[in-house]
Parts: structure tokens; sequence; C-alpha cells
């Protein structure tokens, strides 16, 4: 599956170049930050429903998580309390939602869209009785918290390098761990990971925490970005985020896939929306071409599986012709 | 020794299949007793009857017509959603095919054209948005779900390419009267007729006809169901373009009732479909559930927004409300299955017990 990045790196990186031909100030400092700026949250909040999505199941809460732990961390940092004690409390938030999630998920044995879909309105819910018709503005936050959202070393900013932090913490735990392999096993076949002794629902569970962190996370840089936190802050942005796992190559179907193509898909999505309007084509058309791309991406994937399928079941008949027929062995090898 | 322990598993499991189908639905515990779209139905009439007592302007006649009318986009669609949900399919974009439906009966009025002509028009285009969701699902064997997440984006996407940011709003009057008056002498908006000839076609397809057993079929097992002769992939096609169709009337429905065509109409309706689906005891693996419990499901979850909103129960609880309900008709169903398996097997270990001790 190392192709599926590298073709997403490639439209990426066209795409891009186009736009800097069109508009030469589109690849400025400035742009380069702004874009990395905008799809540091992405990544994150991509990068814990990757590893949901791997395991088969999937977690449509998370714009609801994002939208609430944004406001609990502005809450706190309105009453001059600790950043730092902030972005815990966001994180913390996450994980107790993705522990909901996952308990539901994994111990209720409830479809995970139907389980996700639900807790997508109580959070909300909960959010807008929470919040109410209270906002929070830049102007409450400490300028040290809105100058992380917003500084960075050069063109590349402290958020965009805390996601690609993050990013290759989990791609590590997931490729060199055997709990992670295990997260492969389960989403490619839980009956067969059943067997072979994998602890299935801890491991489901472990994945909704991750996510529900991650979310949290996001909410609390989400805040340090745009500084402006509402009832209504995340809603429908799992829409963005499940495109973005998906175009990057982590199938429905689970078992494949990898959070740097999940990354690579947020990237993607991310510039689709700086391109447009760099290129003087209008905004309406994002959420189009973000439905198309998706369908886009798992039409490719079924297709290549359909014909990888193919291929290995013509090259299975030919070994069983030669192991059945050994006098055309030799016309086959000299073929 | 081992011989007789294995004959001693065989006996428990054969008596396990035996009795756990029969008396599981019947055992297992309260949520077993009664089927569960009979109790949606008696949670339904208790919901009524309280809010008939208690809440002094529920009864009157403006307040029914106006719960009729705004539960009816929700009714209309949870029809064909029940089949697709019963055959083991499932469609999210319904809210936003409602939407495009709705933006271009708005953008081809303002370009002048005739309304007869439109609606026509606006059917025809639901029918191609089923379509496209159900070919990407039958010729491509994608998931229902990773198919329906992407059209509903684009859906609405195409929706917002339409029309914009604007509202239309000019209707003729016989037609917006159609969509937000009623029955005269009644409390029965215009457009419950056509929602009760849509209903009793659908509650007569699904369980009295052989496409409706075949609906059934293919949800429970989609490969017993070819094997036994069912065109598997083309009732699940036809399912998805009924849906298409229907979601579009509701898009029409929509503009006309609430006097106003915009690209974001009917936003998150596929949420509260689903939810009154599944609230009605439809199985979300496919295979089991009815109409009746659905229509009920419905209703309930229509009846309890409007009782709540007259209460001054904030919009907001009222999101958590139908959450908690979602969940909990997923969960409510398969626990007490569970359950009911449990008891079984503890009986049947019991009484399978016996016969080994003697032989």
């Amino acid at each position: 599956m190392k192709i599926r990045e590298l073709a997403i790196g490639a439209v990426l990186v066209l795409m891009l170049a186009a736009t800097e031909l069109d508009n030469g100030s589109f690849l400025s400092v400035q742009g380069i930050k702004d874009l990395l700026l905008n799809a540091g949250i992405l990544v994150l909040v991509a990068t814990g429903q990757a590893v949901v999505v791997i395991t088969r199941n999937v977690d449509l809460s998370v714009g609801s998580v994002l939208g609430i732990t944004a406001f609990a961390a502005g809450d706190i940092l309105q009453d001059g309390g600790n950043p730092v004690l902030a972005v815990l409390a966001a994180v913390g938030l996450g994980i107790a939602f993705g522990l909901l999630n996952g308990l539901l998920v994994s111990i209720g044995q409830v479809p995970a869209l139907v389980v996700t879909l639900g807790t997508l309105y109580v959070i909300r819910g909960v959010d807008s009785l929470w919040v109410g018709s209270r906002e929070i503005t830049a102007n409450d936050l400490p300028a040290s918290y809105s100058g992380f959202g917003h500084d960075g070393l050069w063109a590349i900013p402290y958020l965009g390098l805390l996601a690609a932090a993050v990013l290759v913490v989990v791609a590590f735990y997931l490729r060199h761990y055997r709990s992670g392999r295990e997260l492969y096993a389960l989403g490619s076949s839980p009956e067969a990971g059943r067997l072979a002794g994998v602890p299935i629902r801890r491991r489901v569970l472990t994945a909704y925490v991750l996510c529900g962190a991650l979310a949290g996370l996001a909410g609390a840089l989400y805040l340090a970005r745009f500084g402006n936190v509402d009832s209504g802050t995340g809603s429908g942005y799992e829409l963005t985020v499940v495109s973005a796992v998906v175009v990057g190559g982590v199938a429905f179907t689970g078992g494949s896939g990898s959070v740097h193509g999940a990354a690579l898909g947020a990237l993607l999505l991310t510039s689709i929306n700086s391109v447009l309007p760099a290129i003087g084509v209008s905004s309406v058309w994002v959420l189009a071409i973000d439905g198309v791309l998706l369908l886009a991406a798992i039409t490719v994937d079924r297709l290549t599986a359909l014909r990888v399928a193919r291929v290995l079941r013509n090259r299975a008949a030919a070994t069983r012709s030669l192991r059945d027929h050994p006098a055309r062995t030799r016309r086959l090898r000299h073929g | 020794m081992a011989d007789l322990t294995g004959s001693d598993l065989t006996a428990a499991k054969a008596q396990d299949d035996v009795a756990a189908p029969p008396s599981a639905p019947r055992r297992g515990g309260a949520a077993g007793l009664v089927r569960w779209d009979t109790a949606v139905g008696a949670l339904l009439a208790v919901l009524l009857l309280c809010s008939f007592g208690f809440v002094g302007d529920f009864g009157n006649t403006l307040n029914l017509s106006f719960l009729i009318g705004n539960t009816l986009p929700m009714a209309v669609i949870a029809l064909p959603m029940t089949m697709l949900v019963a055959a083991g399919e499932i469609d999210l974009s319904v809210g936003s095919v409602a939407g495009l439906s709705g933006a271009v009966m708005g953008s081809l009025w303002n370009a002048g054209m005739a309304i007869e002509t439109i609606i026509p028009l606006c059917l025809l285009l639901g029918l191609v948005c089923g379509l496209v969701n159900g070919l990407l699902v039958t010729r491509l064997g994608l998931p229902s779900l990773a198919v329906t997440i992407g059209t509903m984006a684009a859906y609405r996407g195409i929706a917002q390419i339409v029309l914009g940011a604007n509202s239309v709003t000019d209707f003729p009057q016989q037609y917006l009267d159609f969509g937000s008056g009623r029955i005269p002498g009644t409390f029965l908006p215009y457009a419950a007729i056509p929602w009760a000839v849509l209903a009793v076609i659908a509650v007569l397809v699904l369980h009295a006809t052989g496409v409706g057993r075949s609906l059934f079929a293919v949800g429970a097992s989609a490969e017993a169901a070819w094997f036994a002769g069912i065109r598997v992939k083309r009732l699940r096609l036809s399912m998805f373009a009924a849906t298409g169709v229907v979601s579009a009337l509701t898009g029409v429905f929509w503009v006309l009732h609430y006097a106003s065509a915009r690209y974001d109409n009917a936003t998150g309706l596929e949420l509260s479909v689903i939810a009154a689906v599944l609230l009605g005891g439809v199985d979300f693996d496919g295979g089991k559930g009815t109409l009746g419990g659905a229509i009920g499901g419905v209703f309930l979850l229509g009846t309890l927004e409007n009782t709540m909103s007259l209460v001054d129960v904030s919009a907001q609880s009222q999101t958590v409300v139908t959450g908690v309900l979602l969940v909990v008709s997923v969960l409510g169903p398969r626990a007490g299955r569970q359950l009911a398996r449990t008891v079984a097997r503890r009986r049947s270990a019991g009484s399978g017990s016996a016969p080994a001790a003697t032989g």
C-alpha cells in the first residue's frame, strides 16, 4: 500500500505546484505556514480516526468532542487558569468520551456507526446546554496560548511540529509494537484475531481512547489557533475527518492503511480548501469536491482490490496447472 | 471417557439449538416479554395520553397539525429507509438528496420554469441520486455506509453550488397552502394524505408481497438469498432508487411546508430518520423489523420533541434525548438477546447434564 501514499503525495505536489504557477504568492512563507496550521489540527484528529478505522470501527463523535474540549480549555483559561492545565483538561475530557464510545462498542457489541452517531448527538447537546449562548474570544486567552497557535520556526508552525510528533509516535506504535500489530489483525478479521488470542475488547477500547484523546488535544489547539469557540464549534467536522482518513488509504473494511496515509489525506483536503480561493474558485465547491474525492478514493481502492484478487487467482491457477501437468512446465518457462 | 464428554457436549449443544430459538424471544427478561414494536406503540400511546392530560397546549388543533407537519418529512423517508435497513443496507444521503432537490427546485423556479414541470424534474433528480448510490453499492460491491457518507457530502455540496447562500420563497400560493395548510375541520395537514397512501403501499410491499419477504431474506443472509434465486443486486438497487425518489419528494414538501428553498434544508434529517427507524425495532444488521414499528418510532420521536418544546425544554436537551434514545434502541435489543441466550444456555446446561448422568 506504499503506492497509495506516493500517489496522494504526487497529487498534492502537482496541485500545489500548479497553484503556485497560477498565483505566485501562494507558496510564500506565510502561505506555507497557513497551510500547515490548517492541516495540523485535521492531521491530529485523522490520526486518531485512522487507528479506530483500522480496527474496522468508526468514531463519528470526533467533531462534537473537539467542540466541547475546545470550550472546556477556553473556560479554564478565561478564569486565568494555567495553560498546561487547560490542555490536560481538554485531553482528559477527550479520553473520557473515548472511553464512553469504546465501552459501548466493545462491551455493548453495538455497531460503531450507530453508537457514535448517538454520542455525536449527546455530546453536542451537552455542549450546547453547557455553553448556551456564551462564546470565548481570542481576547479572553493569554497571549502565550494564542501565540502557540500562530507562531513557529520560520515557515513551520509549532502546531504542525506537534502534529508531526504525535503522528510519528502513533505510526511507530502501530508498526513496531505487538499491540499495534494486533489492531491490524483484529480489523482484518475479528474472528481470526479472537482465535489468535487478541484481546479484542481491550484493543478496540484503546483505539477509541486514543482517538478521543487526540480529538481533545485537537480541541485545545483549535482554541489556540482560532481563539473563537461557541456551541457550534466542530459540527460537521467528522465528515472531513472521515474523508481525510479514507482518501489517505485507510479502508472502511479495516485492517489496512497507515496513519501517515491518513495524514497525507488530511493535508490534501486542507490544501484543496486553500487552493480553491487562491485560484479564484468559489468556496461553495469545497464540500462537493470533498465528497467526490471520498467516493473516488473508495472506488479506486475497491477496483485495485478486485484486480489484485484476480491476479492472485490467476497466478494460483497457473501454479496449480504447472504442478498437475509437469510437461507444460518447460513450455511455460520458455514462453 | 473423552468420547463421553464429547457426546455430552453434542447433546447439550443440540438441546441448545432446539430449545433456544423458539424460547429465546419470549424468555429474554422484560425486553423479551413483548415484541419490540408493540412496546414502542405502547410507549407512544402512553406519551400521547400524558401529553394530552398534562401539557395544556398539546391537544389543540394547531399544535397537533404542527406536530404532524414537522414529523412528516421523517415519516416519509422512514418508509423506504425501513426497507433498506431490513435488507441490511443504509442510506445516509437522504437529507442531502432532500436538500439538493429543494435547491434545484428553487433555482429552476428563479429561472422562470413552471412548478408543474419542476416537481417531476426534482423527482427524476432524486431517482438519479438514488441510482448513483445503488450502482456504487451493487456494481462495485462497496459498503453502503462509505458510499452514502461520500454522497451525503457530494449532494449537499452540489446543492450549495446550485443555490449558493440564496433562499427562494416566492412559490405559488396554492402550493404553499398545500404544504402548510390543513384539511378543513380536522388537525390533519393536506400532506398527510399522500403520506398515508405511501405508507399503505409500503406496508403492503414489505409485509404482504414476495418482494418484502425477499428484502428480509437478503438482510438476513445475502448469500443464502442469492442461492434461493433472489436477484439480490437488482433488489438493492431498486431500494436505493426508491429511497432517492422519496427523499427528493420530501425535499419538495420541505420547501413548500417551510416556504423556503435553501441549500441547507433538511440538514441532519438522516440522523433523525435512522434514529427513529432503529428505535422502532428494525435491526441494524438487517433481516428483522416491521414498518409499524418504524412508524411508531417516528411519531414517538416527533411527539417527544413537540411535547418537550411545549414544556420549555430547550432544543439542545432534545438533541441529548434523541442521541440517548438512539443508543438505547440498539443497545436494548442486544442486551435482551444476550440475556435470553445466557438464560437458555443455563437452562439447557441444567437439563443437558441429566441425560448424560444416566447414560
